[in-house]
């Protein structure tokens, strides 16, 4: 069993020979050495390939934001400017760092590293492939609604450490939001879990399939259904539009980073885009098969495990463009409108949901809706 | 190779320990070095429109998610309770007992969902609560507020 990308190396020949010599040169801490350094590299190329794509993901947003209202966006900064995401990141390193002279400085400091440490977090438990998963905790789940609620505590800490107004307001906004959606979102969650019986999210994966009729999403009409509450939680959650009152610029100038200038600014912007990513990636995982290549392709072997990179991220990145274009489409809602929606609407139909599926567990076994009507269709036709 | 519980808890350390590093490493020292720092007293004044900033933010105002904030934490402690249910729910349905533990679940889930549903009478679940407004938009008679 594979539940970390150490385990899943240690198979390998080259690692077991590079195992054989750490525990020979140091005893009993050789394992040990061999998981920190394994750990170290897996760690640095997952925030740094996650990172890149944060900042395409600004890019890509931009891009779009161009192309649906006819304007040609950045095209300046390397081919289609592709490195204007580079350029951005230069630009604010090199602006001037002003905290507000009446702002808690202590606070005002910790706010973006709360939000960046939060979202990096989350990226432990992300299944990218069955090799490559940082660590698939047997509390995935748990873990990653726990972790994933300190961008909350930082959207609040922001607002407030400023003592601006404007901010104060947008962090009040953005804590109630947070922790309004985060009901449903875990109820839906819960569904998956229902049918999965496990938490960790290599294993919710692995109870799918390849093929769309063998993912959670078609699994019965409840989960259908979980899905789309699950995303637009999600939506509110990282604060996108049409969800994104805690920032909304037309009435509160910029929301709870209003103060933030610089890199302090940037790290709330790149947590942003990461945590999209990750959302995207958590509901492809748990609704759409995440990692699932149908034929059983994505084996043990490197292709394989392309393969399987190549199915999730193509899932969540199609995720992620449906929710920037769900941006710029979208007008706003009211605050009374999303507390509405939370409370009146998503709430009661995911606890509805969850009972739903049960009862589809229960009385059918847990078969899918797709087996199900296979079966009687084979039976009328006579075939066994 | 099977690796040791810490082990396993070894990447997430790594990644707090990253974020952390990123944010003090780059706003710290890294663009220190290459920003400007020309302070002055108007720039460091609190966003206000341009208009100097009418005292402090830090003032008590009406954030009426007071409610809505109690309300979360009955969920967020339901939803703790019911993880371990629902994932026992899977093995338990093989050996036959689903539809026990799918009883309690809705139970469980009933109690809730009533609490929810005197909130949502009660007008606690609306931007401009009807007590406040003096009168009831669905024209029903009101619970009373205590």
């Amino acid at each position: 069993m594979t539940d970390t990308i150490v385990s899943y190396l240690a198979n390998f020949e080259p690692f077991k020979s590079f195992l054989a010599f750490l525990t020979e040169s140091y005893g009993a801490n050789g394992p040990t050495i061999f998981a920190f350094l394994i750990f170290l590299v897996a760690v640095i190329i997952v925030v740094g390939a996650l990172a890149t794509i944060g900042g395409l993901g600004t890019y890509a947003e931009r891009k779009i934001s161009a192309d649906m209202q006819a304007r040609m966006g950045p095209n300046r900064v390397g081919p289609y400017g592709i490195l204007q995401f580079l350029a951005d990141g230069v630009k604010m390193l090199m602006k001037e760092d002003i905290v507000p002279k009446d702002a808690d400085r202590f606070l005002f400091f910790i706010a973006p590293m709360l939000a960046l440490t939060g979202v990096f977090g989350t990226l432990a438990v992300v299944p990218f492939s069955s090799g490559l998963t940082l660590t698939d905790l047997n509390v995935g789940v748990i873990y990653l609604v726990g972790i994933g609620s300190l961008v909350g505590l930082a959207v609040f800490l922001g607002g407030y450490a400023s003592n601006s107004k404007w901010s104060m307001i947008g962090g009040m906004r953005g804590a109630s939001q947070i922790i309004s959606y985060e009901v449903p979102v875990v109820l839906s969650i819960l569904a998956v879990v229902l049918l999965s019986g496990t938490l960790s999210f290599g294993g919710i994966t692995k109870a799918q399939g390849g093929w769309p009729h063998e993912w959670f999403i078609f699994h019965n009409p409840f989960t259908f259904l979980g899905f789309f509450i699950l995303f637009i939680g999600s939506l509110a959650e990282s604060n996108r539009a049409p969800f994104d009152l805690p920032e909304a610029e037309s009435e509160l100038v910029s929301g709870y980073h209003t103060e933030f200038t610089g890199m302090r600014f940037a790290f709330f912007a790149l947590a942003e885009y990461i945590e999209v990513f990750v959302l995207c990636g958590i509901a492809a995982a748990l609704y759409l098969g995440g990692f699932q290549v149908p034929f059983n392709l994505g084996g043990d072997t490197i292709w394989g495990q392309l393969l399987q990179l190549g199915a999730f991220f193509s899932k969540t990145l199609a995720l992620y463009y449906l929710v920037i274009v769900i941006r710029w489409t979208l007008p706003r809602l009211r605050v009374d409108q999303l507390m509405s929606m939370c409370w009146k609407y998503l709430t009661p139909i995911a606890l509805f949901n969850l009972i739903g599926v049960g009862l589809w567990m229960w009385l059918f076994d847990g078969k899918s809706l797709f087996t199900l009507l296979f079966k009687s269709g084979a039976a009328a036709a006579g075939i066994h | 190779m099977s690796t040791s519980n810490l082990d396993i808890y070894m990447p997430i350390l790594m990644l707090l320990l990253l974020g952390v590093l990123l944010v003090v490493v780059t706003v710290v020292f890294l663009s220190k070095v290459v920003r400007p720092h020309n302070p002055n007293p108007v720039k460091e004044q609190a966003y206000e429109c341009g208009e100097d900033p009418v005292g402090s933010a830090w003032s008590l105002f009406n954030m009426r998610f007071y409610v809505t904030g109690l309300i979360f934490i009955i969920f967020d402690v339901e939803t703790a309770l019911m993880f371990p249910v629902v994932v026992v729910f899977k093995s338990m349905n093989e050996v036959g007992l689903g539809g026990l533990v799918l009883i309690e679940l809705t139970i469980f889930v009933l109690i809730l969902a009533a609490g929810l549903a005197y909130c949502w009478r009660k007008g606690d679940l609306d931007w401009v609560k009807s007590y406040q407004t003096g009168k009831d938009p669905s024209g029903r008679p009101r619970i009373e507020n205590d």
